[in-house]
């Protein structure tokens, strides 16, 4: 994938975005020494990116978060280094803004910056088999409420259509059709459709820009 | 729908409650368990339903009693510290012989403590919670698919027995994502004659009340219910044994524990340790049976918990303390590690720890 200076993933809670943003920091890596994953998620108590940060500090990535993320303090606060990611323009970043409208509240702050240097992706992370998300009106539904609270507009969409321990070939192969309809009807590109590694090979060359992932631990089998 | 979907157990609860019939919901929000509210309010106006974020839990359980009189489903959720606050209303429904859904996604105590997941509050669950004599059914989850085959599954129990039922799950089951079928079958509810729906000239009055003036008449009522849970006691226990047949060591753990402890399990099994599981999933009625069971051949019991060690009591009443019953817990929101059960399997089996 060619990289914008600024990547911002957002979507419906539970649609992948954080296991993509830890995937495409290290990503990034491998040809940008300043690379930043930016956690902006204000919504979710568990499961966050901060779960990976030995992996970060292992791979040179800065990671910007809430100081308060994995705690028991139930806060919605932003962490205080986060202008650094519109103030700084030599480093790449990407960032994981949390779930649905409210989740993308916190984008708002960083919004008119952002726009005002025109180099980023705002990118909709799409799960065909989430219960809320299972068409494309109803996935525009989730998109334009993120960009009404998020106050910038989407530029692109990433499928990650996937039925978590048991995604098939066959489940993603069937997941096209329900993003070209996102994307014909939101006049937006599938910029990426993310699988994990695992499948990576049985559909390499049947989808348009695979992107192969090490999916986060989990914590309980 | 037959095809699965990808789900938190949170939603899994939301979405099955909908499936149930449930077109009232009444909540406040509260981590671990905000989910269950956020689904419902996207959901239950498009389906012609109410959903309502009341001023506090104390006032969202009332509201459950009111909807629960006039004969309809009817569920509030919440984490630990809002329960408490619940508790005198689920008293009152106890009292008033109303059916009711409450969820108790479960976070560390006491007090505020924390957000992380929790299994602490089983003796509030299954001894009580509110005053007076009175039972809940408690159905313990351990996977996003019985979050929403339970949640059927209480409301049906609810209105059979015309008592509480309560889904006890954790901060970790209601945050974790899994695929989940959908597909489950829900009996019809069954006639509710003594609901307070208007007599329309047609019938006596129909009263649903907690109080009573004569102590004579407050005793029989307490009776009556106590045969009725009889009756629960004897056919609606639900446990899960796993290599129990011939185990030295048999784990108790329920919910997310006892995920945990199945891992421990094989692993003990493949270092030729006779371990094995046994898996609440009704804390009450408690499954005592085979408990009782497989103390005629177990050397030990070890509770696995994440509290400091509550249900171990059930284990030893249910075992009348013929074997030793050991703990092996985390507190406070932590969970204990397949690594710390297998160790405690292998204290066990050399003899130690009791």
């Amino acid at each position: 994938m060619n990289y914008k200076r600024l990547t911002l993933l957002c979507g419906h809670y539970g649609s992948g975005k954080t296991n993509i943003a830890v995937n495409m920091a290290l990503d990034l890596r491998k040809s940008f020494d300043n690379v930043t994953v930016a956690d902006l998620d204000i919504v979710n108590p568990y499961f966050r990116t901060k779960d990976s940060s030995d992996e970060f500090e292992k791979a040179g990535i800065r990671l910007i978060v809430s100081e308060f993320a994995n705690t028991n303090l139930d806060l919605p606060s932003m962490p205080q280094d986060m202008y650094a990611l519109t103030d700084d323009r030599t480093m790449k970043a990407v960032i994981d803004v949390g779930g649905d409208d409210r989740g993308a509240l916190a984008l708002g702050r960083l919004a008119p910056k952002i726009i005002e240097e025109n180099d980023y992706e705002m990118l909709m992370v799409i799960n065909k088999f989430r219960p809320l998300t299972p068409d494309a009106e109803s996935t525009i539904e989730v998109m334009r409420e993120i960009e009404a609270a998020g106050g910038i507009r989407f530029t692109g969409l990433i499928n990650n259509s996937n039925l978590g321990d048991e995604t098939t070939a066959e489940n993603v192969l069937k997941s096209v059709e329900y993003a070209n309809a996102v994307s014909s009807l939101s006049h937006l590109p599938v910029v990426l459709t993310t699988v994990q590694k695992e499948l990576y090979n049985v559909l390499n060359g049947k989808i348009e820009n695979l992107f192969p992932m090490t999916l986060q631990k989990k914590p309980i089998n | 729908m037959a095809d699965k979907v990808l789900m938190k157990g949170n939603e899994a609860i939301a979405e099955a409650a909908i499936i149930a019939g449930c077109r009232h919901y009444f909540g406040y929000p509260i981590t671990p368990q905000t989910e269950v509210a956020a689904y419902m309010a996207k959901k239950m106006p498009k389906i012609g339903g109410v959903f309502l974020q009341a001023e506090s839990e104390i006032a969202a359980i009332n509201m459950v009693y009111g909807v629960s009189s006039a004969g309809k489903r009817v569920m509030t959720s919440s984490s630990s510290p809002g329960i408490s606050l619940k508790g005198e209303g689920l008293s009152y429904l106890a009292g008033s012989d109303l059916p009711a859904l409450v969820v108790n996604v479960q976070r560390g105590g006491p007090g505020l403590g924390g957000i992380q997941p929790s299994q602490s509050d089983y003796f509030q669950a299954t001894r009580g919670g509110g005053h007076g004599d009175y039972r809940m059914i408690v159905l313990a989850p351990a996977s996003v698919q019985e979050m929403a085959e339970l949640t059927v599954k209480g409301f049906e129990l609810a209105d059979t027995y015309r008592m509480t039922s309560m889904i006890l799950a954790d901060g970790t089951m209601g945050q974790m994502m899994e695929p989940v079928s959908l597909d489950i079958e829900v009996k019809p509810a069954p006639e509710k004659p003594w609901a307070t729906t208007g007599t329309k000239m047609e019938r006596e009055h129909n009263i649903v009340n907690s109080l009573s003036l004569v102590p004579e008449e407050l005793e029989q009522l307490n009776f009556a219910r106590y045969e009725r849970y009889k009756v629960i006691e004897e056919n609606e226990t639900m446990f899960e044994e796993y290599m129990v047949d011939d185990a030295d060591i048999v784990i108790a753990a329920f919910g997310i524990a006892a995920r945990v402890s199945k891992n421990a399990v094989n692993e003990a099994r493949a270092m030729g340790i006779k371990a094995g599981l046994i898996r609440p999933i009704t804390l009450w009625p408690f499954p005592n049976a085979p408990f009782k069971k497989a103390a005629e051949h177990a050397k030990q019991f070890i509770s696995v918990e994440l509290s400091m060690g509550q249900m171990i009591e059930d284990v030893k009443l249910a075992t009348e303390c013929k074997v030793p019953v050991t703990l092996c817990n985390r507190a406070g929101g932590m969970i204990p590690s397949p690594e710390q059960v297998l160790e405690a399997i292998k204290e066990a089996a050399k003899g130690g720890n009791r």
